[in-house]
């Protein structure tokens, strides 16, 4: 048994498939090819969810992606729980299990209702008034309060199981619907040959078709016309078909982004399928054809679970053969809800009444209505609903007023009418007309290359929808380049149609302020608070909209906006145009964060990039920290040792005999051409033109600004050849910069400038002894000093490889880095390591490389500088050409804020307490017994014990810095207030004499 | 995400290969270090931001790698045209244009 409610015979589900699932720990049976929604219905449970703010009992108000009310936890297992689920649009598998959320300790229970009799204070704007004093308490108490009280759901607390995946795509025409329209749009646009991706967000196509049982087309139930059309186009080798497929966003130039739920509706996905596809469309025309919406009726106590639009209890017959009552009520100011009454009565389930607005329509349905024996009311209000938990009644009166009657009922179907799907129209960036006859806003301008058909465009009736679907079909094809369509056109054989309805509010909501006659069900707006945003002042439907927070829950207001405006507009006493309409934004639909980032999450979220030494530092269990995309040795402990006392170690040893160091990760970049030396001229403020071949300089690269960009040892091969290196993170950024340069403003010079950085291994050997480790391996270079000195370059081979040797330092000891081809980088490291081994050599990490440079005061672009630091600034200006007449950034060195007095000055700091590590980071300030806030003069940029100093050192960008020597500054601290006396930046071997040692 | 015509590879491509650089025809004095503080601060630091047609430098960056020019409406965020760096600020544009 697949419950209660099921109607033998009606809808298109086989009765055979039965799928088990639970709700909120009950059992139940429910149908394959059933929603959450329509197996719940098919059991009698209307009741599903609580309210936002009030807490109030919610059922279904719709059969599809508008349900504001159905949002359910759906769990797989302890890692797949997914919160705000729609009930309505899950489809059930065997063995789903959901729950019912916004409640404790139970559904038919919740503590949390007692917001609802509370509800006085809790009206429009509430946030804004209620919660401001204190202060302090916003973050402790109100916050953390409200956002447990107003839950949507739980997330999950444990790392997404499930794989996305992501695709992007091309086609001629994208149509986007696949109800009668959209299917009849591709048909059109198929048949030319043009490729065509039709999407739709159920599991079935047929988009109304679905329900409207009066239609019929080419000789078929319109159903049956849609499945046989959708057969056709998946037979079609230039047609893509995606059901269960919502396009949530349009972009710029026709770029759509879809979401395919692919596994959501299996009980066992498997793990070969992704739970969800982000599609990324680009398309040369797009078909709208995404349908309309209906509204509710908005009426005292409309949020009774029982209460749903007359067309979701249409689906839940015709297609799930679900009955949604046994005693149904219909209040209506449209058509549209006669065709529901009909179709219940028809299945056996009494109406108790139609109530309709409307003082005197006439037509086809009212007419069958009345044949079938319904009771029809016109001229009438129903004014309240009654029950709780479920509705139980309804109260109608005359809509000027009169004698009340209250008529029992289990369920009540509303109808005011049909509001045209322009989300996705308006997303592309279109701008809404309002049409005052029929009271909708449609297409109005189109901004990009596509076309509304059907109800979307605010088109009438199926046979004008086929005629203008089809013609869009076919000029779309065309417009993108296909030929002309061969097919022929379905023809309609019979239709339904129905006229406009109301907007705003009816009779039974309000005036009286405490009436919850709800416009927006998910975050509990009644019309009375969008009346009292007006009252309170706001004018624009965008303030409203704030204020009240109409149309801003997950469901975007699909039921509630155009009633919002209306009510809005009734207040203000001007026309709807004139109050202007909230604007449509992405996503239509919410989108999991698994389908946008895809496979971009864990280790591929962003490349990781590793040396050709890596392995041999991972071997050797070195500690590794990220720089940028690269992994680098930090530091290599020992057994027994913390980081504090490997690095330590590692110090010393350089100092003491030597070490080696990984540094390939250093950006290089080879600039060649017969004009090279004048674009370095141009590009950094050292003179190049002069420099000799083999010899090096420490070269810096300003902004046009004058700050300072980065800074890396330069060495000139040849006449027409630099090996230019830059810091490891600013590599791409300096390339790009000098490309921009070459390319823009100095594309005179014959220059060609090429990244080298992952073409060489460098391997620092620096230490007293470095030149014995390296001698015996290196072939034609001749090692001594007077051949080799301190900043010049060599190429030649080393273990048999081609290598460019540097001699130089940045440990401020005689020091070497080799350059190999990184194929053979660890090859030649081994060689290095086992000749290093005779001479007491050790590998050192990043860390001992900071605190190495920073006993010599040498500094790092990017933590000694921030981008608003001057070469002298940082005692640079040595490396400053004064005799060149240009060089990017040396207009910016002469501006007046850059050569002014006072500027902030790297300078080094010792703390008095030569054991006390300064934070890097921590401000620095003259007296430290002024009244907070303290004037800040500087603060600590780099800050390290020093074993090879036996204290601590620092460096710091001071104001006034180089006028403070001996000075004695404060740093405080929450611990207490830390002297430090200003001194120079060198603190080790400031003559620099071990450079040649 | 925006189509860019790339004027040296005379394709259109996605913009994830391309990179923004600021606004274009903004010339670097040839006697840059003789510029009045006026005129530096015009070169470096005034931009047009305009409402509408704008005038910018592109970057092909994962591409052909060149740098190139660009006409864009800063409403509509549509491409009116691009072409090569070097080439003159065009005195016509195509297409009605605002």
């Amino acid at each position: 048994m697949s419950g209660a409610f099921r109607i033998p015979r009606a809808g298109r589900l086989s009765q055979a498939k039965t799928a088990r699932f639970s709700f909120d720990g009950q059992s139940y049976t429910g149908i394959e090819g059933d929603t959450l929604a329509s197996a719940l219905l098919a059991n009698g449970v209307h009741l599903v969810g609580r309210s936002f703010k009030y807490h109030r009992p919610r059922g279904f108000l719709s059969a599809g992606a508008e349900e504001p009310n159905a949002l359910v936890q759906v769990e797989r297992d302890a890692a797949r729980k997914a919160p705000n689920i729609r009930a309505t649009v899950q489809e059930l598998y065997d063995g789903l299990v959901a729950q019912s959320q916004n409640r404790w300790p139970s559904l038919a229970f919740d503590i949390g209702a007692v917001n609802d009799i509370a509800s006085p204070l809790f009206s429009a704007g509430f946030y804004y008034k209620t919660f401001m004093w204190p202060k302090a308490a916003w973050k402790s108490l109100y916050e953390p309060k409200i956002r447990a009280a107003a839950g949507l759901g739980v997330s999950p607390d444990k790392p997404d199981p499930d794989h996305y995946s992501s695709r992007y795509a091309h086609c001629d025409v994208l149509v986007l619907g696949g109800g009668a329209a959209g299917i009849t749009a591709a048909l059109a646009a198929a048949e030319t040959g043009a490729r065509v991706i039709l999407a739709d967000e159920q599991a079935d196509f047929g988009g109304s078709l679905r329900f409207e049982t009066g239609a019929k087309i080419d000789g078929q139930d319109g159903y049956g016309w849609a499945q046989a059309a959708i057969a056709k186009l998946k037979g079609m080798d230039n047609v893509r078909v995606l059901s269960r497929t919502t396009a949530f966003g349009y972009y710029a130039q026709n770029f759509v982004g879809l979401v395919e739920r692919v596994s959501d509706h299996l009980q066992s996905p498997g793990h070969d399928l992704p739970r969800e596809r982000l599609w990324q469309v680009r398309a040369k025309r797009v078909v709208l054809a995404t349908g309309s919406i209906e509204r509710h009726m908005v009426f005292a106590d409309n949020d009774r679970p029982g209460i749903m639009l007359a067309s979701a209890a249409r689906i839940y017959l015709n297609h799930y053969g679900v009955a949604v009552g046994k005693n149904v009520g219909v209040y209506t100011a449209n058509d549209s809800a006669y065709a529901a009454a009909i179709d219940l009565k028809k299945a056996g389930v009494n109406i108790a009444a139609i109530v309709d607005l409307r003082d005197h329509p006439t037509g086809p349905v009212i007419d069958e209505a009345r044949a079938l024996g319904i009771e029809v009311n016109f001229g009438r209000a129903v004014i309240r609903a009654g029950g709780k938990l479920r509705v139980t009644s309804m109260t109608v009166q005359p809509k000027n007023g009169g004698g009340e009657r209250t008529i029992p009922v289990d369920a009540i179907l509303m109808s005011a009418g049909w509001t045209p799907s322009v989300h996705l129209f308006s997303q592309s960036r279109g701008k809404v007309a309002f049409n005052d006859e029929t009271k909708r806003f449609v297409p109005g301008i189109y901004a990009q290359d596509c076309i509304s058909v059907g109800a979307c465009n605010g088109t009438d009736g199926l046979s004008a929808s086929i005629d203008e679907a089809y013609a869009a079909g076919a000029k779309a094809a065309k417009d993108a380049g296909a030929k002309t369509a061969k097919g022929t056109k379905p023809k309609v054989d019979a239709s339904e149609s129905w006229s406009r309805g109301m907007l705003g509010a009816a009779p039974g909501a309000g005036p009286d302020k405490t009436v919850k006659a709800f416009v927006d069900f998910q975050n509990d707006v009644a019309a009375k608070d969008i009346r009292q945003a007006v009252h309170e002042g706001m004018r624009s439907i965008e303030h409203v909209k704030r204020f009240t927070t109409n149309g801003m829950a997950t469901d975007q207001g699909k039921t509630s906006n155009m009633h919002g405006l209306a009510i809005a507009a009734e207040t203000l006493g001007k026309p709807i145009p004139e109050v202007g309409l909230t604007t449509f934004r992405a996503p239509y639909t919410p989108v999991t964060f698994g389908a946008i980032v895809s496979h971009a999450r864990g280790p591929l979220f962003d490349p990781t990039r590793k040396t050709a030494i890596h392995p041999w530092a991972e071997a050797q269990g070195a500690v590794f920290e990220d720089v940028g995309q690269w992994k680098r040795a930090w530091y290599f402990p020992k057994a027994g040792e913390d980081m504090h006392k490997a690095v330590d170690r590692e110090c010393v040893a350089v100092r003491t005999n030597a070490g080696l160091f990984d540094a390939s990760t250093l950006g290089k970049i080879e600039v060649v051409g017969p004009d090279a030396a004048k674009f370095m001229e141009l590009l950094y403020t050292n003179p190049w033109e002069k420099l000799e071949p083999g010899r090096c300089r420490y070269g810096i690269m300003l902004r046009e600004d004058g700050f300072i960009y980065d800074d890396g040892v330069v060495g000139r091969l040849a006449p027409d050849r630099f090996h230019v290196t830059t810091t490891t993170g600013g590599a791409p950024r300096v390339m790009n910069h000098m490309e921009d340069y070459l390319q823009t403003e100095f594309p005179h010079l014959n220059v060609w400038l090429t990244s080298i950085t992952e073409q060489w291994a460098v391997i620092a050997v620096q230490g007293p002894k470095s030149r014995d480790i390296i001698a015996p391996l290196v072939e034609g270079i001749d090692m001594s000093d007077e051949a080799l000195p301190h900043m010049s370059v060599r190429e030649g081979k080393i273990c048999g490889v081609p290598t460019r040797l540097f001699r130089m330092s940045f440990t401020g000891e005689r020091g070497f880095e080799v350059n190999v081809p990184a194929d053979y980088g660890q090859t030649v490291w081994e060689a290095l390591w086992a000749e290093g081994q005779k001479h007491g050599a050790t590998a050192y990490g990043t860390e001992a490389m900071h605190v190495l440079r920073a006993e010599k005061g040498y500094i790092i672009v990017g933590q000694d500088t921030d981008g608003t630091v001057t070469p002298n600034d940082a005692g640079l200006d040595w490396a400053v050409g004064k005799k060149k007449t240009d060089f990017v950034g040396i207009r910016g060195l002469t501006r007046p804020d850059l050569v002014a007095k006072g500027r902030k000055q790297l300078v080094g700091l010792k703390t008095k307490d030569p054991k006390v590590v300064l934070e890097e980071g921590a401000q620095i300030v003259a007296d430290p017994k002024q009244a907070i806030p303290m004037k800040m003069i500087g603060h600590v940029t780099s800050s390290y014990w020093s074993q090879n100093c036996g204290r601590s050192i620092a460096l710091a960008l001071v104001a006034g810095g180089r006028d403070r020597m001996g000075e004695t500054l404060y740093v405080p601290m929450p611990n207490g207030v830390i002297e430090v006396e200003v001194t120079g930046m060198v603190f080790f071997d400031e003559t620099g004499g071990r450079l040649n040692d | 995400m925006l189509l860019i015509r790339c004027p040296y590879c005379e394709e259109e491509r996605p913009e994830l290969e391309f990179r923004n650089a600021g606004e274009a025809h903004i010339a670097r004095s040839a006697n840059m270090a003789g510029e009045s503080d006026d005129d530096f601060e015009k070169f470096f630091f005034i931009r047009s931001n305009p409402k509408g047609i704008i005038y910018e430098r592109w970057r092909h960056i994962h591409g052909c790698a060149r740098f190139f020019n660009a006409v864009r409406d800063t409403v509509t965020d549509k491409f009116v045209m691009t072409y090569k760096a070097g080439e003159p600020k065009p005195s016509k544009l195509p297409g009605a244009v605002k």
